[in-house]
């Protein structure tokens, strides 16, 4: 294969461009600044801030650039937009956290951005060789960054486990890969949708597909390959963790959507069935685990594999409200998910790593602003009206009745309920039960910001779904 | 442009509501805060005076446009948008609430002077202001019923207002919980009435709907369904017969918001409502008639107890039933405009009452009971005099504004044939001037009858200039609906014309009616009138003993009226009484306790025993975990290729 490769092609890229620019600045800038500088910061704040308006300006184009391996405009730079802004949010609330674990070294800023570059190349994949490569640049990133905080054994043990699973998983996930290139004799995402009725039948396409689809289910963390993520969200840095399971989480899923689409899924029954099961699995397991957990991240942690059941439902269901409703909800997500992280991440202190649930006794009174965001993110995450979370599930869920999953959706519903029990127990014990949280930390200027933000976003969205659903119709 | 701007005048009352509310604490200057909030509302009506003036240079059949401002909703079939219609009817609403609005906020500045929560107060009547104008503009049911939801939220919270404290038997929070449950009654059947017109249209926005109606015969039983359901609705916000019991109490309010809520804008919706719907009214003459029995009964009814109330604000209270009755006797005469004109007169003479009545209990130092008044007409001469102007005018007297609005419909009614409505309009209309100047006999006239340590004083200029803008305006408003049989051009049906014609050419035509007749019937009703003024100054101008002597000789009929018909007794024997014992009895300690209860904590314990148990699976052990890893992957494969 021999592409012409031309400048067209580089800045039809747009927002990864902007990124990977932006790390490689940093690489540069890391050897030339003094440690302390806060350069470093305010250069990933400045290049994920321009990567997000220049998401935003292309997303009205789409095409596709270097011989048709990659998306550009549309669909790859609303997802585009989506990483950089829940990037955006984890960076402006990482000083503080770094600080506070003595870890404040400016490679973290370098990682960072080098895995927003691997998510947006996902985002952006029609070849599944490239989607491959942004997978290896985001989880190399992620491997190194969940280990961040090297004096601490749990973040150790964290990027061990984390790396040793990932790789289990990238073997199933290249195996598929090699395989379904076996029956088609291309690489091709789009062929591969357009072809897959052709090859349903085939033994081999079929299994191809099935080991795909194990590595996406690792990735997007849902049940039975999700056993890495309570121990892996506990221990890296809070930060990282938000990052994984917002930015990390969505761009798997985007690719999921990409590769799993209505031609695909509508052909290969067999693929369908199993992938109802998994998203029904993972909402019952993701939800009945997180009810008895006493500290607030594996809860988060748990939850999250819950969420990956729900957007499940909406990639399952293969039509317009479905994809729509899995564009929305991981924009959703990835507001709510960065908040409640952001807000543990100024919560714990030197001594406190790990913040447990009943530490939050009386929160209300001693940080009142803290306590209400944490509140309006567990409300949004429980699903409830008017926040965002809401129009997430209810677009996914809608999808699913449409193409005939009711029991898929009824499912949801049930354990949406079952998850409030855990998400408002937060709440509860936050504003009703008696306690002096006097040892947790408190939020600085930049970091109420970056939480009120979100919020004010959640809200915004939950009143007025449909600026976004506008946005995401036309990705398609 | 000029259209362009009337989202602003939406948007600004909400800008003030948020500025008073997130930092009116912080502001505490009671002069910024009044400053604010009477802004935000005065801009809004020079917003619609520019509008009315584009609006006349316009050609009469050009002059209805929608603001389309974003999509609101879109669900399946259902696509909604936060979008304004301004035609005709919505300017004069328009007009009237934030004219009428800006004057009352005014006056708040001064009657509110003091109070620990100033900032409170103005936060939520911009909050009411924006909540009407999304009513009065909206270009859809659905945003009308935000707008109607509002209010009725505005309403609740400025009734309980003072929420420390007492009011009759309970507290103003009792007040404020009766208005907003009956109200939910009446938005009960707002609300099927709205998912009928979805169902039967397809659509909410009114344009597609009405345009869709036209092609309904008359009589139609959808239209009567869905026009008797929304009926419901306007008799809870308009305080009709039967759900009318909540606006006497919502007296409870600081008397600013019984001036502009329970009397000059939020109570008309319904009337506004009914006029924004003539045309399904219009295909639906059952229902009219509903409307016009429903209408002239209240009338007579809330002007009998207001012959015997006590309370200055109870017997305003009754007469503001009263007068509703009139406008929707006029709905269901098919005299809509008669209708919507009568709402902008009473606006303007019953908010000048009700700050009338307000000036009086401040010099009174909170006294509300007119038997010890009396005398107060020297010291409190320009509350007096537009008082007395307001009174002329509610009482229907020649030349004052009221007696053209009341009149028009009282003619339409008779020229209708609906004698019987005709006659108990009439009568209602005696009833009118004689409690009114029974009320102004009684606390302007005479000797005085309060303790000697009070020393009643004029009020500020803030609440005394409103009062005479609005008495100008009582005394001149009916310019704009001078019939043509007194000479004159009725402009303000030949404004509102083109949005009730599709209705009116549903209606039957009457027979082209004498102007003599017309005559005859205005000197009858002003004769009528001035009967009652004249015998109720006999009575109360000095101590007679006549009413008394009348009372003693009627005692069941005089206890009856004081007690209101026993209404309130009678609902709460009947509705309210069974639904607290029956939901204590059988729904909470029978069906939530004993059944829900136990199978929600069943469930509960059975899923926190199974979270503890499956629990002991996630060990820590990376080799267990791929372990797991591989059994899945096996299941997959072995999953895709059994079938």
């Amino acid at each position: 294969m021999n592409l012409p490769i031309t400048w067209n092609d580089v800045l039809a890229l747009g927002p990864i461009a902007v990124v990977f620019g932006g790390t490689l600045l940093l690489v540069v800038l890391e050897s030339i600044v003094r440690k302390a500088s806060p350069l470093m910061f305010w250069v990933t704040v400045g290049v994920l801030a321009v990567a997000a308006g220049c998401a935003l300006a292309t997303i009205g184009v789409a095409g596709t650039a270097f011989g048709g391996t990659v998306l550009t405009g549309g669909y790859a730079s609303y997802f585009a937009l989506v990483f950089s802004a829940g990037a955006l949010l984890v960076t402006l609330l990482s000083p503080a956290y770094l600080l506070k674990r003595a870890t404040a070294f400016t490679e973290y800023y370098i990682l960072l951005l080098a895995a927003v570059t691997g998510m947006m190349v996902m985002a952006a994949s029609n070849d599944l060789v490239v989607f491959f490569l942004g997978l290896e640049t985001m989880s190399v990133a992620f491997y190194v960054l969940a280990g961040f905080t090297r004096q601490s054994v749990t973040s150790n043990e964290s990027a061990m486990k984390y790396f040793l699973l990932g790789a289990f998983a990238t073997g199933f996930l290249l195996y598929g890969m090699a395989l379904v290139y076996g029956t088609l004799g291309s690489t091709s995402i789009a062929m591969l949708r357009s072809s897959a009725a052709a090859h349903a039948g085939e033994p081999l396409f079929l299994v191809g597909l099935g080991l795909l689809l194990v590595g996406f289910v690792f990735k997007v963390a849902a049940v039975p390959f999700h056993m890495w993520v309570p121990d892996v969200y506990e221990g890296a840095p809070t930060m990282v963790s938000g990052l994984m399971s917002t930015g990390g989480k969505s761009a798997a899923f985007a690719a999921f959507l990409l590769v799993f689409g209505a031609d695909v899924l509508q052909s290969a029954a067999p693929i369908r069935e199993v992938m109802a099961v998994l998203a029904a699995l993972s909402m019952i397991v993701g939800n009945i685990l997180a009810i008895s957990q006493t500290s607030v991240k594996r809860m988060l942690a748990y939850s999250s594999v819950a969420h990956a059941g729900y957007i499940l439902t909406g990639v399952i269901a293969a039509n317009a409200d479905g994809a729509n409703g899995v564009m929305f909800y991981l924009l959703a997500y990835t507001l709510m998910n960065v908040g409640a992280f952001g807000v543990l991440s100024i919560l714990e202190t030197a001594s406190v790593e790990n913040v447990r649930i009943d530490d939050l006794a009386g929160l209300s009174r001693t940080r009142p602003w803290l306590a209400g965001l944490m509140a309006l993110f567990m409300f949004s995450l429980t699903g409830i009206p008017p926040f965002a979370g809401f129009f997430g599930k209810y677009y996914v869920f809608t999808g699913a009745i449409g193409a005939g999953y009711t029991w898929l959706a009824i499912v949801g519903v049930i354990m949406s309920v079952v998850s409030a029990y855990y998400y408002l127990r937060l709440v509860v014990v936050m504003y009703f039960q008696e306690g002096s949280p006097d040892q947790v930390g408190t939020a600085t200027g930049i970091g109420l910001a970056s939480l009120v933000l979100p919020a004010i976003a959640l809200l915004a969205l939950g009143l007025l779904p449909s600026t976004i659903v506008n946005l995401t119709m036309q990705c398609f | 442009m000029t259209y362009e701007l009337v989202p602003l005048a939406v948007l600004l009352p909400f800008i003030g509501f948020l500025i008073n509310g997130l930092l009116g604490r912080l502001i505490k200057r009671e002069a910024v805060i009044g400053a604010i909030g009477s802004a935000a509302v005065g801009i809004g009506f020079l917003i619609g005076l520019n509008v009315l003036f584009s609006m006349l240079a316009a050609d009469p059949e050009h002059r209805t446009h929608v603001v389309e401002l974003f999509p609101w909703i879109s669900a399946g079939g259902l696509q909604t948008s936060i979008a304004y219609q301004i035609d005709p009817l919505s300017v004069v609403m328009l007009l009237i609430v934030t004219g009428v609005g800006f004057l009352i906020h005014v006056y708040a500045i001064g009657y509110m002077h003091g109070d620990p929560g100033f900032w409170r107060f103005f936060t939520y009547l911009n909050l009411f202001i924006f909540a009407m104008l999304n009513l009065i503009l909206a270009d859809n049911f659905l945003l009308m019923f935000l707008g109607w939801e509002g209010v009725g939220l505005c309403s609740y919270l400025l009734i309980g207002f003072w929420y420390d404290r007492n009011f009759e038997k309970g507290t103003t929070g009792d007040a404020a919980k009766k208005a907003f449950i009956v109200n939910r009654i009446g938005d009960f059947g707002f609300l099927i009435g709205m998912f009928l017109i979805f169902t039967t249209f397809g659509t909410l926005r009114f344009a597609p709907v009405f345009a869709q109606a036209e092609a309904f015969p008359v009589g139609a039983p959808i239209m009567l369904a869905i026009t008797l359901a929304l009926f419901v609705g306007a008799t809870g916000k308009s305080a009709q017969i039967p759900l009318f019991v909540w606006l006497p109490d919502a007296m409870a309010g600081p008397t600013p918001v019984s001036a502009l809520i329970h009397a000059a804008t939020m109570v008309t919706a319904g009337v506004y409502m009914v006029a924004r719907c003539s045309l399904l009214y219009a295909l639906a003459p059952a229902t009219m008639t509903v409307v016009a029995v429903i209408g002239a009964s209240t009338a007579l009814f809330a002007a009998t107890i207001g012959l015997v109330q006590n309370d200055i604000k109870k017997v305003l209270a009754y007469s503001t039933v009263s007068q509703l009755g009139y406008m929707f006797l006029a709905m269901g005469v098919g005299a809509f405009t008669a209708g919507i004109f009568h709402v902008m007169t009473h606006a303007f003479f019953k908010a000048l009452l009700f700050l009338g009545a307000g000036s009086v209990i401040h010099a009174m130092h909170e006294e509300q009971d007119i038997q010890k008044m009396g005398g107060l007409k020297s010291h409190v001469p320009i509350t007096y005099r537009t008082f007395l102007l307001a009174s002329l005018a509610i009482a229907g007297i020649f030349p004052f504004s009221g007696f053209f609005s009341k009149d028009e419909i009282l003619w339409k009614a008779f020229a209708g044939g609906h004698i019987v409505l005709w006659a108990m309009g009439l009568f209602g209309a005696i009833l009118t001037a004689f409690y009114m100047f029974r009320l102004v006999s009684l606390t302007f006239d005479g000797e005085p009858r309060w303790a000697h340590g009070k020393h009643p004083h004029e009020a500020p200029a803030t609440m005394t200039v409103p009062l005479m803008v609005l008495a100008f305006l009582s005394v001149f408003g009916g310019v704009l609906g001078i019939p043509a049989a007194l000479g004159g051009g009725n402009a303000i049906e030949q404004w509102l014309e083109p949005v009730f014609r599709p209705a009116l050419d549903k209606l039957p035509h009457e027979g082209h009616a004498s102007h003599v007749l017309e005559y005859t019937l205005m000197i009858v009703s002003v004769g009528v009138a001035l009967g009652g003024i004249l015998v109720a100054r006999r009575w109360y101008r000095s101590t007679t003993g006549v009413p008394e002597g009348i009372a003693a000789r009627f005692p069941v009929i005089h206890r009856v009226l004081v007690n209101k018909y026993f209404v309130d007794e009678a609902y709460d024997a009947v509705v309210v009484n069974p639904i607290q014992k029956g939901s204590e009895r059988i729904l909470w300690k029978g069906i939530d306790v004993g059944v829900i209860d136990w199978l929600v904590n069943a469930s509960a314990r059975f899923v926190a025993y199974l979270s503890r148990t499956v629990r002991v699976v996630q060990t820590g052990v990376a080799q267990g975990y791929a372990l797991a890893f591989v059994l899945g992957v096996v299941a997959i494969l072995g999953w895709l290729l059994v079938h």
